[in-house]
């Protein structure tokens, strides 16, 4: 493996540092998940953050890291291709390389949630940035009283992460509630938006603490049906999303107000966003 | 602090020459395309000896001052950020292998001496010092690189343009730091000379080097401090900045934004002359054997209908969000972010822009109807420019 | 108060009803039970009925010609199944299932649609509540209609 030399520039922030693609997964569609693994340096990460992927001579994305927080040595990491970037990323395979400069970005808050009741709520796509959370949850179960994960997406197709989605709905020590928008024959569970998903699970309203991540418009709608519920507004997190071309507040292109939400954010607690997210076009 | 010196145009001569001896590229202000530009110069020959230029919304000129003044005028449509924050930088080199990706070398940063660095130049060269090299992360190794191997003569003002405000933004119109050597041009009578001052252990070096610096009496220093209090006097344009982040971060809802969004031609001029804008996008290439890889930053601008885009469609597709967005990051948000405005006053956004929209007005009528919405019946004011 | 009526004023639903109110609910109120795949009304049947749904999963659904019963709706404890009752002509729109063992309250319609004549202030009361309902499923119905998962490439 040739070596980087200089030690400044292995360490610049806009170097990217070269994982190899273990596997490839395909999820849904136009959904895959990615397993990286370091050949130089290894980055942790916390459940919340993301790094920027790279493709060789193609150009780099964003994407939320979905993996594990406590295993070291693989970097999972679920794309939608929805452009040139992430078509290039999804026609990689194992033994190809890609560059990952990070992590960025503030964290879903696991120290803070310990001791509450801990409510997930995702749509569509927005459960791999939560999907951290979760494992880490499971994996320090004990630090967490009741803890619930409410899901929502288009169709039964198109749900993220299936097959684990019924093994939490299998534990004892946790609720899974799901709703589609639209059912398939065969569907027999909750067919409606995700934020009636809201005030079902066996939660604590006045305890709970809300990690909220999805589309715009239903982070925006479920936070306000938590709130009407009960939940306090510094108790609900929410993950926000700009195009980012530097992820290290040089660019300006993630600018949210006075907000950088590759550093300020992605994970905002809902209460310092409320106002401007209402605002149209910031 | 130093004594009061002064230098010819000779001396002046003289210390380019000294600095292209030390290794420095020298740049200056010089006429291009009837525009005052900053390009590489070698002696005050190439400086606009005797221009002068008159500036207002969406009008440049240059005039024959049929005289010797060496800086006879302000600010042209270039920047600092030319040099300090090229326009095109190559970010990232890479080469496929069979090991994987491996980063190439960096080259090294030019080193630049810059001569006729105004005082609100120096306040933007110092904010985009806060956004690229000190704000608690790791700083942009192309830009740091080269401010800090960059020499700096600063010229203080003593004639304001028709668009400067720079006394509204307390950047000028005399340097307060940040420069080697700072010069003021007096001319009296047949007397024609540069106060000089050094601000730094470089400047004094050079200066030293130099010996052609000789002292003078109080009454050169007297006249620059009444030329540049007459100056402050004299700025074309002001801006009340008084509680202006509060102002802004209220009214976005105003009617203002629609109004100056159906002046807007969404050129990206204004982005392009600021001294402080500082957006970037990347590119990439691949050159055609597919195994080397360039990542390219440009200047890129909040204008554009692609800046916002993600998931199909941009965050801010009407002019009026885009507007904004520019006007409130410059003047309110910039602040919560760099703990300083981003605006320095200088007036370039002003001049360049081809309808002529003026920041200093565009705040003035949202101050005067603070708390406006956009679906009120209130008449919107008029606004001239 | 009887113990019916003290079951309905504590449900959501008609939390805060006067006391007559709910005791003119209560007089035409009866509990019933479903098993998973039971039908609980069909399409252009006769809507003398609604329910307030006490425990399980009811499924409404559409028959579409060439594709099949579509569940476009399901429904939980706690909320309120029926609504046509409310308007002429007086039938059903959907089918509803029940998903689930499911309990539930069946409030007579014609009765209540006679109540809400004789008491126009409890009439009021009802078409307030009700109207809720309609309001939050058609925002929820349009939230499904955007697609807001989809890439939108």
């Amino acid at each position: 493996m040739a070596l980087i030399a200089d030690t400044q520039v292995k360490l610049d922030p806009m170097t990217p540092v070269p994982y190899r693609v273990a596997r490839l997964n395909d999820e849904l569609s136009d959904t895959f998940t990615l397993e990286l693994e370091p050949t130089d340096r290894d980055i942790s990460f916390a459940p919340g953050q993301f790094t920027m992927l790279y493709v060789f001579g193609v150009g780099e994305v964003p994407i939320s890291v979905s993996g594990d927080p406590g295993r070291r040595g693989l970097l999972v990491q679920t794309v939608r291709a929805v452009g040139p970037v992430t078509d290039a990323l999804q026609a990689l395979s194992p033994g190809d390389y890609v560059g990952v400069r990070g992590p960025f970005g503030t964290s879903w808050p696991m120290e803070a949630a310990e001791g509450h009741d801990v409510v997930i709520m995702g749509g569509g796509i927005g459960l791999a940035p939560l999907r951290p959370a979760i494992y880490h949850v499971l994996n320090n179960r004990d630090r967490y009283k009741d803890f619930v994960l409410l899901y929502g997406a288009r169709s039964p197709q198109e749900l993220l992460y299936a097959q684990e989605l019924q093994e939490w709905g299998g534990r004892f020590d946790m609720t899974v509630l799901v709703s589609v928008d639209v059912a398939t024959r065969g569907w027999t569970g909750s067919v409606g938006v995700v934020t009636k998903l809201v005030g079902r699970g066996p939660y604590d309203a006045d305890d709970a603490v809300v990690f909220l991540c999805g589309p715009g418009i239903m982070m925006r709608y479920g936070a306000q049906a938590l709130l009407d519920q009960g939940v306090s507004g510094d108790r609900i997190y929410v993950s926000l999303e700009r195009n980012m071309k530097c992820a290290i507040g040089f660019c300006g292109h993630c600018q949210f107000g006075p907000t950088f939400i590759c550093k300020d954010g992605p994970v905002f607690p809902f209460k310092d966003v409320e106002k401007l997210i209402q605002v149209r076009e910031v | 602090m130093s004594e009061a010196m002064v230098l010819d145009r000779s001396g002046i001569d003289q210390l380019l020459s000294e600095l292209r001896d030390r290794g420095y590229t020298t740049v200056g202000p010089t006429i291009a395309e009837e525009t005052i530009v900053y390009d590489e110069i070698s002696s005050t020959a190439d400086l606009p000896v005797g221009w002068t230029d008159h500036q207002e919304g969406g009008r440049y000129e240059l005039e024959d001052r049929h005289d010797d003044k060496l800086f006879g005028y302000v600010v042209g449509p270039h920047s600092w950020k030319r040099f300090l924050y090229p326009a095109r930088a190559v970010i990232w080199a890479g080469e496929r292998t069979e090991q994987g990706i491996t980063t190439l070398p960096p080259e090294d940063p030019p080193r630049y001496a810059f001569l006729g660095v105004r005082p609100c130049e120096l306040a933007a060269i110092r904010i985009q010092d806060k956004v690229f090299m000190g704000n608690g992360g790791p700083p942009d190794h192309t830009y740091s690189g080269r401010r800090n191997e960059a020499f700096f003569i600063a010229v203080n003002c003593v004639e304001p343009g028709e668009t400067c405000f720079c006394t509204s933004m307390g950047t000028g119109p005399r340097a307060g730091g940040g420069y080697d050597i700072a010069l003021t041009e007096l001319i009296r009578g047949r007397t024609h000379h540069f106060l000089v001052e050094t601000g730094s252990e470089a400047g004094e070096d050079v200066l030293a080097a130099l010996g052609a610096a000789r002292r003078v009496g109080e009454h050169d220093v007297t006249l620059a401090d009444d030329l540049l209090q007459e100056a402050a006097l004299e700025m074309g344009r002001k801006l009340d900045v008084h509680g202006i982040k509060e102002l802004l971060q209220r009214n976005l809802n105003h009617p203002q934004w629609t109004d100056v969004a159906s002046r807007c031609l969404m050129c990206t001029n204004c982005t392009m002359v600021c001294p402080t804008c500082f957006c970037s996008t990347m590119e990439d290439s691949l050159d055609l054997s597919g195994t080397t890889a360039e990542r390219v930053r440009t200047w890129d601008s909040c204008f554009t209908m692609d800046f916002s885009y993600i998931n199909g469609g941009p965050i801010r597709p009407s002019r009026r969000a885009r507007y904004r967005q520019w006007m409130t990051h410059k003047l309110a948000n910039w602040i919560d972010q760099f703990g300083v405005s981003g605006c320095v006053g200088c007036g370039r956004c002003i001049t360049w822009c081809p309808v002529g929209i003026d920041i200093t007005k565009e705040a003035a009528a949202i101050r005067a109807t603070d708390g406006l919405l956009d679906s009120s019946r209130v008449p919107i004011p008029e606004v001239t420019s | 108060m009887s113990a019916i009526e003290a079951m309905l004023g504590s449900q959501s639903f008609f939390y805060g009803m006067e006391p007559d109110h709910l005791a003119t609910l209560a007089h035409v109120a009866s509990p019933v039970d479903y098993e998973p795949g039971d039908v609980i009304f069909r399409e252009g049947g006769d809507a003398d009925a609604c329910y307030l749904i006490l425990e399980g999963d009811v499924g409404l659904e559409m028959m579409v010609p060439g594709r099949g019963p579509h569940v476009i709706q399901t429904l939980h404890a706690g909320e309120i199944l029926g609504w046509s009752w409310l308007f002429r002509p007086y039938r059903w729109v959907y089918d509803a299932q029940a998903l689930t063992p499911t309990k539930a309250i069946r409030f007579d319609a014609p009765a209540l649609r006679r109540a809400k004549l004789e008491d126009c202030a409890f009439g009021y009361e009802l078409m307030q509540r009700f109207t809720e309902v309609l309001a939050s499923r058609m925002q929820a119905a349009r939230l499904q209609l955007l697609d807001l998962y989809g890439s939108h490439r």
